[in-house]
């Protein structure tokens, strides 16, 4: 009988909090939102979609094979030659802290610019990195002269 | 007083217990669970990314280093009566995989090339520094670009030539990107070639493209019941991130199995074209050579002798002759896992050393896996996380199995006593 009377508390505090942890959400005002936010959430997905499986959901990367994203200065550092990597790929021996990662990344020029500026910011802001977002203004004018 | 002390004493007990360490301050079988009656020590840890090792009589192990650590390609370890191992020197400027020694000789490789050092009587390397050259301008790529190395019993050594991209397409691992028609890079990698064991600076025009389509090998033994070359094949990546209409992510995280297969000269595995499934227990057509996940590769090619699940990246092999284990072990096969990186979003695989029951030369009961705990995590969800990745194994003269791990260069011991 106890069993019953606790289970049926759970059951009640349980939905009780789903409703309750529910309507603050709704009621939050969107407005409130950083673009740089909404830019982080928008390129987890990305990731998600395109580089985690091998950077790893961690950032951490795989030992001998794909960099990690870890506060290298690679993606902390110049915003331009992260675009051009997400752009064209690449097929390069990197050395990061006396150890070599040698996959081949490929180009991912499906990629829209904003889509570009939402993975970046995404892994500048993550995985304990604390760098400044990249916008689509600065993914665009890299594009649209033809850069290689 | 005494009640005190009793207690104390009871307390520092269960504190060590829980922490599983036993008094020489190493934890419990190393941090490894292994059958029972089975026991595991380190005998070293080195910080070196060990690789493939040899255990030789009178206590001479020889380890290839995947880079030369201090300033030496093999280090040479002195096991003393107790189990410790020392490093008591090292030599060859050159990182690699493979050794292996047999009638007097080491053999090791780089990623290039195969070296010989004769060997005294008792058991130490004579001339260090001049070694025989005898295979050399082997295919090098970015990845798979290690070279393991077997002898038979008619004075042969098989090299594995591992494939320098994925799945042979026309832009590695792009997604949607086609094959290469016809893989030509077939005719001087992904498989297995045949040398002699006597002859200086061979290369492909004086080998034998012994067997094909196997995409990277790393362990490789020779069974000496039938006299026949067994290979583990890490199978290729990225089905889901390269193909999503076809794969799903939980598909690319089992598919394609990691193999194991008898060789024999001739034998075509598949690679880049076709690749083995596990759960359908049939050959596959590649979506990169006009497959779509569906499509079945017909009966040309080699069938596994085990199908392991995916991703699992089988890095050592070795048939058991020993007689220190029990019966059961004689003459199966161990096969160490350097773990898996490719099952994400899924929490990874391997990180372990198992073993198949063999009989006549071929398997007769399911594998199993044997000793598991070196990545030192309940789950491991990404490789980096793993604190020790299994990769050589070898048998000691008195039947012990040896583990190395490439993380932090530890090296395991592993004994029966009844």
């Amino acid at each position: 009988m106890r069993k019953v009377f606790t289970l049926g508390l759970v059951i009640i505090s349980l939905t009780g909090f789903a409703q309750s942890a529910k309507k603050p959400v709704a009621k939050k005002p969107v407005t409130h939102v950083s673009a740089a936010t909404l830019s982080i959430n928008r390129g987890k997905l990305v990731y998600q979609k395109f580089c985690m499986s091998c950077h790893q959901a961690d950032g951490g990367g795989v030992p001998n094979l794909n960099p990690p994203l870890i506060g290298t200065t690679g993606v902390l550092g110049n915003k331009n030659r992260l675009v051009k990597i997400v752009r064209n790929g690449l097929q390069e021996h990197v050395e990061i802290d006396g150890e070599f990662y040698s996959n081949n990344m490929p180009p991912f020029k499906m990629l829209t610019d904003q889509q570009v500026a939402d993975v970046l910011t995404y892994i500048r802001r993550s995985f304990g990195n604390k760098a400044t977002p990249v916008l689509k203004s600065e993914v665009s004018p890299y594009y649209a002269k033809g850069k290689k | 007083m005494k009640i005190k002390s009793i207690l104390k004493a009871c307390a520092c007990l269960l504190f060590w217990s829980s922490l599983g360490l036993n008094t020489t301050g190493q934890s419990q079988n190393a941090g490894l669970k292994l059958p029972p009656g089975f026991s595991a020590k380190t005998i070293l840890d080195s910080s070196g990314k060990t690789r493939h090792l040899v255990v030789l009589p009178g206590g001479l192990i020889y380890v290839k280093m995947a880079r030369p650590w201090k300033g030496n390609g093999i280090m040479i370890l002195k096991e003393d009566n107790a189990g410790k191992a020392s490093i008591a020197g090292g030599f060859g400027d050159y990182g690699g995989t493979g050794i292996y020694v047999k009638n007097g000789y080491l053999y090791a490789s780089s990623n290039e090339a195969v070296f010989r050092y004769k060997l005294n009587e008792k058991n130490e390397v004579l001339t260090p520094d001049q070694p025989e050259r005898i295979i050399t301008g082997l295919k090098m790529g970015r990845q798979h670009e290690t070279k393991s190395i077997v002898l038979d019993n008619d004075n042969n050594i098989y090299v594995n030539i591992g494939s320098p991209s994925n799945s042979c397409q026309l832009q590695d691992r792009q997604p949607g990107s086609l094959g290469v028609p016809g893989c030509p890079l077939l005719d001087s990698a992904g498989g297995i070639w045949q040398f002699r064991v006597d002859k200086a600076d061979q290369s492909y025009s004086q080998g034998i493209r012994y067997a094909t389509g196997l995409r990277n090998v790393v362990g490789l033994d020779w069974n000496q019941q039938n006299n026949t070359l067994f290979v583990t094949q890490h199978g290729r990546d990225q089905l889901n991130d390269l193909f999503p209409a076809f794969y799903t992510a939980q598909q690319n995280a089992e598919l394609p199995a990691e193999c194991l297969y008898m060789i024999k000269k001739g034998d075509d595995a598949g690679f880049p074209f076709a690749y083995y499934d596990q759960l359908q227990k049939k050959y596959m057509q590649a979506p990169e050579y006009g497959g779509d996940g569906k499509k079945e590769a017909g009966k040309k090619y080699l069938e596994p002798v085990v199908a392991f699940p995916g991703h699992m990246a089988p890095n050592g092999l070795l048939f058991y002759t020993g007689t220190q284990f029990p019966e059961k072990y004689r003459n199966g096969a161990f096969v160490a896992f350097h773990g898996s990186w490719n099952r994400t979003p899924q929490k990874q695989e391997g990180y372990y050393v198992v073993f198949v029951p063999f009989a006549n030369g071929k398997p007769s009961g399911n594998w199993e896996v044997f000793a598991d705990g070196f990545s030192g995590q309940a789950e491991v969800m990404t490789p980096r996380q793993a604190k020790h990745r299994p990769c050589g194994l070898a048998q000691g003269p008195d039947g012990a199995l040896y583990v190395t791990d490439d993380v932090k260069g530890t090296i395991y011991k592993i004994e029966y006593k009844k």
